[in-house]
């Protein structure tokens, strides 16, 4: 079958096997590698992604089901060639090891952070708890994301300081 | 990793295209909403439709919560997460958020929905216990019509329901009566498993603050969920209070029909049925009283 | 002068923090990883690539009847089917083991365990492969199954290893190691003898990529690349020489990003010999990658030891002697990856951190029709159990004695003036100073508020648990007159080139699967040589472009192969030298080494830089008398004894008394890894074992049914904590460095998830006190716990 999709904001077409799961459509035709799998389950969102706007596991969202639909990766979450404050936050608070839960719980966290700019540690913790990280122990990952937040407030209280000024 | 067997996949565009398509293909066909039961059973090879039928654009028809005078309405398409973030339908029926909280996990429930989870008929699936204990009825919709099936009648066995083939469940219908709260308590080894157990109490007071009604649905000790029977006449008009929850415990974990197995024994989870229906009688009664 | 305007990828992980050695510092592999740009096994893409998928046994033992392949090969897109039967014609139906066993690649005979690898299928896409599966019709006659290890060597028992000449029960292998007679005596005398049986349950690595490999033979040079998930790339590669009979230098053998190892992925696994002959075959790339079934059924498990524990002791809490009997659950084959001459791993350092009279243990391996394995998931070679058994002990005792446990550990630890130490079955602990550790783990946590606290939550009825672990870790193997993994000695080999502009490229043997060591080693080298880290490029994983090596497992990255990145670096700098001194006309012996750059004595206007010197070596005009052009170095570094890290942990719960799920509130762990490199990587390493404890305890296991059904084969029903499980650690050290090592650094990879189990269980049995248990076996699930509040705590088996 066809299939048409918005992928990082790229207009897609393909054809493709109607089983084709939306990981391997990703992956293996798109070459986007980032996203990754780990289980068949649906437990360990090492291949989530955004649909719509909203976190998923890819491994069980049929590559046809997103036909019409807009997803994002983590190849997408750079812009214009500045990491987006997630990234930077990921590596500043050591939020990785092997790196292979990373693009998934990125991918969480920035959602996360699209509508609660401000969240607890609690609130984090529970935004990733479909995600597993076998390295981490998740707390460097929790301070990465308030790493992010607390970046993101700061500059927007600078734009706003630069706005005022001007 | 895993990965299905081949199937065709058609698309609904409406209720009424889903129900056509599903007419038409029979039995050879499985409606696929979140996915998040039936892909990995594709892909284990459990399950090996011939044709799925996505019924996710019918989220503008099927996604909706609707708090009326005397009843709610969810669509079958409602994403666990929208339920989860209905304030209007916590605000009458709390038993939903309290159970949301702990369905799945975030991300899976920004895809699964209401209607997936009651039709998977899962023993140990959460909504049924919580459906159950509000008296909700499931509205089926085929090409001949709709009809309602209440919780009671809904499971023919695990993962057997009432929907039969060339049909649609579209919407779940919960009553509202005053004087009610309700509570979901469930145990489960880890964030995201399935329960070992749980309990979804819904209870009702008279104008004198005594019960007046009482229903229980116990999720993951049964072959299916079912509202165990003999609470309501058991504590009917009597005060609220520790003994009553004991007894309505008592009742449950006698009435309840475990199996062993990693998640516990059957006496454990027999005594998860007690133990979590007197907490979630307790905290609905609280609630009753505007105090939780 | 231009300059190009290329900002590499990793440019970005700068940070003004850098150091120009040991510190914090981030991580130099992280730009690519955060940007989705890791490359992973399951990233590669070559032309023409194949896709292998693997039949596995239903059952956990039966005879292999008959195999019809012809469905699945009449199958469009199948390219191949290969059975045991057509491997066993080219000799490659069985391989040898890390332990010396052998294992089947494809089953010929019968299955042995549920999970089995029976055939393959190669097919133009991973769908169809995992079609062609379906098709292969495999008469199966079933066999009784031994699946109670405790019953595997029933004279009655079905016997699994008829696959070996003479084999008529399922014994695998005896070990000792102490002295009984001697251990006998103290029992024989000690005022309090106190013994519990201990399970460490079957629990599994499970890291979040699975095993796989692409294969790709290329005929024309005769070449095989090999792009897999592996630990140890160098091993690997030896032993696909020797057992494939293929030309060692026609073997490259590349281990990519990798996912997470923890063990799971030092082990050759017939999927990658069967993705070898299919390329082979085939003359095609073919690639194999496990799902998560796969993975959990069939590859490297951990632990799976029954133990008897005895302690003897003085009235007043002087532990005499501790004495073990284990009963070792190796699964159908012995797959155990360690050291050839310890076939338990380094379990002998079961007397712990404690100064003790006498010690011995016993232990019995038997085979089982579970799948083959034993060490993995950061056990430092079965350290894992040895410190869970000394640590759970050490409770029970502290119970029968009435005495607060961290006061029985306080006046037994091993003083720092004893060290080197010697132990009772012959390990020699090379630094400690064990009471400062478990003192600060005290403070750190405020031990005795906990007390305080946890008294007046009893009087409540509330269960609240404090539970102390201290453990010693020996890491870094090994010495090569000890320690080979079959017949490869354990020594590291490292190359160091200083490039004319004064960049650098260290090439390691050993291999990253998260550790940090593109960052980690940068600073080690940064250290020795005054180079920044960012300019120097490590390089790992590809056998043709590094030293050989034996890989990173058991800790042993730093502690060998740090070592070694730190001798060559000094080699490099002697070389440095020379040159500077014939630069700055003066003799070797007027120079000082000032990190970066050498000056003469007395006069700092008079110096060179490293920088310098490198352009010198490889520039024009005449060097000192003897010296060779360029700068580079290669050694191998083979250690002269195990590094010896330690730690105090202290964990305190609360547990439900209506429904027994434990809260795991609060995680104190001090470390002492000696020299510490990179404390932002240290941390994250301790993290990531705490969590593995924290699991272990309350939830992981591998369980089968009576028939060998694995009831973990997925990862619903094989729990991993998530981040709702754990809480925020809280994590300090102290440091004692190795008095062997060059730079003093022992290793950390793995002291966390060692150190870690005892201290959450002992918490748990600690808050169950009021119910009279001294012990439950993990995992610690509500069910468990409230059994175990019942009275009746049940053995996982």
């Amino acid at each position: 079958m066809k299939v048409s999709l918005t992928v990082n904001g790229d207009p897609v077409t393909a054809e493709i096997e109607d089983r084709l799961l939306l990981v391997h459509f990703l992956r293996d035709h798109l070459g986007l590698t980032g996203t990754h799998w780990g289980c068949d389950t649906s437990n360990c969102g090492t291949c989530v992604v955004w649909l719509d706007g909203e976190p998923v596991k890819s491994c069980t969202v049929l590559a046809a089901m997103a036909g019409g639909h807009e997803v994002r990766t983590v190849e997408g979450l750079e812009r214009d060639g500045e990491l987006d404050p997630v990234q930077q936050g990921f590596m500043q608070c050591h939020g990785l090891q092997c790196g292979f839960c990373t693009p998934g719980m990125m991918m969480t966290a920035r959602a996360l952070l699209d509508r609660n700019p401000s969240p607890s540690e609690g609130e984090i913790r529970e935004a990733i708890s479909g995600q597993i990280c076998r390295c981490t122990g998740y707390a460097t990952i929790v301070r990465s994301v308030q790493w992010a937040a607390a970046y993101e407030a700061s500059q927007a209280e600078a734009s706003q300081a630069v706005g005022s000024a001007s | 990793m895993q990965v299905p067997a081949p199937f065709e996949y058609r698309r609904a565009t409406s209720v009424e295209d889903a129900i056509g398509l599903l007419g038409e293909l029979g039995s050879s066909a499985r409606v696929v909403a979140g996915g998040h039961s039936l892909l990995p059973m594709m892909k284990l090879r459990l399950a090996t439709p011939d044709r799925l039928v996505d019924i996710n654009d019918l989220h503008g028809e099927l996604g909706y919560v609707r708090v009326e005078p005397g009843e709610v309405r969810i669509g079958a398409l409602t994403r666990h997460r929208e339920l989860l973030e209905s304030d209007e339908l916590a605000a009458v029926h709390p038993v939903f958020r309290d159970a949301e909280r702990v369905i799945a996990d975030p991300v899976v429930r920004n895809r699964g929905t209401i209607g997936g989870s009651l039709c998977q008929a899962d023993p140990a699936e959460d909504l049924s216990a919580v459906c159950t204990a509000v008296d909700a009825t499931c509205v089926i919709r085929s090409a001949g019509g709709t009809r309602e099936v209440p919780m009671a009648d809904f499971y023919r066995g695990p993962f057997e329901t009432a929907v039969g083939d060339g049909e649609l469940l579209i919407e779940v219908r919960v009553p509202r009566r005053p004087r009610g709260s309700s509570a979901y308590e469930k145990v489960e080894r880890r964030a995201g498993d399935w329960a070992v157990a749980a309990s979804a109490a819904a209870l009702w007071l008279d104008d004198d603050g005594r019960i007046a009604d009482v229903r229980v649905g116990l999720s993951a000790v049964g072959p299916n969920t079912t509202a165990i029977e003999g609470i309501a006449d058991a504590l009917r008009g009597r005060e609220p209070s520790e003994e009553a929850y004991a007894q309505a415990g008592a009742i449950a974990a006698e009435r309840c029909n475990p199996v062993a197995d990693l998640r516990g024994s059957v006496e454990y989870k027999r005594h998860l049925a007690d133990e979590l229906t007197r907490r979630a009688l307790r905290r609905a009664v609280a609630r009753c009283r505007g105090e939780g | 002068m231009t300059t190009l305007g290329t900002r590499p990828l990793d440019s970005f992980a700068d940070n003004d923090q850098k150091p120009v050695g040991y510190g914090r510092m981030l991580r130099k592999e992280d730009p690519r990883f955060v940007r989705g740009l890791g490359h992973y096994c399951d990233d590669i893409q070559l032309p023409g690539m194949l896709h292998m998928a693997i039949l596995r046994s239903p059952f956990a033992h039966a005879r292999i009847v008959s195999i019809d392949t012809s469905r699945a090969l009449a199958h469009p897109k199948v390219k191949a089917v290969v059975t045991g039967a057509d491997l066993a014609e080219k000799g490659l139906a069985w391989m040898p083991t890390l332990s010396n066993d052998v294992q089947a690649v494809l089953a010929t005979d019968k299955v042995r365990f549920q999970g089995q690898e029976v055939a393959i299928v190669v097919a133009e896409d991973r769908y169809s492969a995992r079609d062609g599966l379906e098709l292969i019709d495999v008469q199966y006659d079933p066999l009784p199954p031994v699946v109670d290890v405790r019953h595997a060597l029933d004279p009655d028992a079905p016997v699994i290893r008829d696959d070996l000449e003479g084999k008529a029960d399922n014994h695998c292998f005896d070990w000792e190691t102490g002295d009984a007679a001697a251990t006998q005596a103290v029992f024989d005398r000690a005022e309090v003898v106190v013994s519990q049986d201990i399970v460490y349950p079957r629990v599994h690595p499970a890291p979040m990529e699975t095993c796989g490999c692409v294969a790709d033979y290329d005929r024309v040079s005769g070449k095989l690349t090999l792009w897999t998930t592996s630990q140890a790339p160098h091993a690997h590669r030896t032993l696909y020489a020797l057992v494939a009979g293929l030309p060692e230098h026609k073997i490259r053998v590349v281990s990519p990003d990798i996912g997470g190892g923890f063990g799971n992925k030092v082990p050759i696994y017939p999927g990658y010999v069967c993705a070898i002959v299919a390329s082979l075959v085939l003359h095609k790339p073919v690639k194999w990658m496990e799902d998560r079934s796969e993975n959990l059924i069939s590859t490297g498990f951990a632990r799976d030891y029954l133990m008897r524990g005895e302690i003897a002791a003085t009235r007043d809490g002087k532990i005499l002697a501790v004495r073990t009997n284990v009963l070792a659950d190796h699964g159908a084959f012995n797959g155990t990856a360690a050291p050839v001459k310890y076939p338990a791993g380094f379990f002998g350092v079961f007397t712990g951190s404690y100064d003790l009279e006498a010690a011995y243990c016993h232990m019995t391996a038997v085979y089982t029709n579970k799948a083959p394995g034993g060490v993995a998931y950061a056990c430092s070679f079965r350290i894992t159990e040895a410190v869970y058994l000394v640590e759970r002990m050490v409770d029970v005792l502290a119970r029968e004695l009435d005495m607060d446990p961290a006061e029985l550990r306080l006046r037994n630890l091993i003083r720092p003036e004893q060290f080197p130490y010697t132990t009772k079955t012959g390990w020699v602990y090379d630094s400690g100073e064990y009471e400062r550790a478990l003192r600060l783990s005290m403070e750190t946590a405020g031990y005795e508020d906990l007390r305080k606290e946890q008294a007046e939550r009893r009087a409540r009825g509330e269960l609240m648990g404090i539970g102390l672990s201290f453990f010693t870790e020996a890491v870094g193997a090994g010495p090569r007159k000890d320690m080979d993994i079959l017949g490869l000695g354990m020594a590291d080999g490292c190359e160091l080139t200083v490039h004319p502009t004064g960049k650098a490229v260290v090439r390691l043997s050993v291999q990253t699967q998260g550790q940090g060591h593109e960052t980690t080693f940068a600073q080690i080298v940064a250290e020795e040589l005054g180079i920044p880290p960012a300019d120097i490029e490590v390089v790992h994983g590809d056998t043709d472009q590094t030293p050989f090596g034996l890989g990173t497992y058991g800790s042993r990255s730093t502690p060998v192969s740090g070592a070694a990145a730190a001798m060559v670096a000094r080699k490099v700098r002697d070389k440095a030298r020379i040159i500077a001194s014939g630069m700055l006309e003066v003799s070797v012996a007027d120079l000082e080494w000032e990190k970066g750059a050498f000056q003469v004595k007395g006069d700092p206007t008079r110096s060179v830089t490293i920088q310098d010197v490198a352009m010198r070596a490889y520039g024009a005009g005449d060097l000192p008398e003897g010296v060779e052009g360029g700068l580079q170095a290669e050694v191998c570094y083979n250690p002269e004894n195990l590094t010896y890290p330690f730690g105090a942990y202290i964990c305190v719960v609360d547990v439900d008394p209506g429904t027994g799920a434990v809260k795991v509130r609060k995680f104190v762990a001090i470390d002492d890894c000696g020299t510490r490199i990179n404390e932002m990587i240290i941390e994250g390493q301790v993290h990531g074992g705490l969590t593995d404890g924290v699991g272990m305890a309350l939830m992981e296991m591998i369980a089968f049914d009576e028939d060998g059904n694995c009831l973990s084969a997925s990862l619903m029903d094989y729990l991993i904590p998530t981040a709702l499980e754990v809480p925020d650690w809280q994590t300090g050290h102290t440091v004692t460095p190795s008095p062997h090592h060059p730079i003093g650094a022992k290793g950390i990879g793995e002291s966390a998830t060692v150190g870690s189990p005892p201290a959450v269980v002992n918490a748990i049995v600690d808050a169950l006190a009021p119910f009279g248990i001294r012990h439950a076996d993990m995992p610690l699930t509500p069910s468990r716990v409230w059994d175990a509040m019942q009275g009746h705590p049940l053995p996982p088996v």
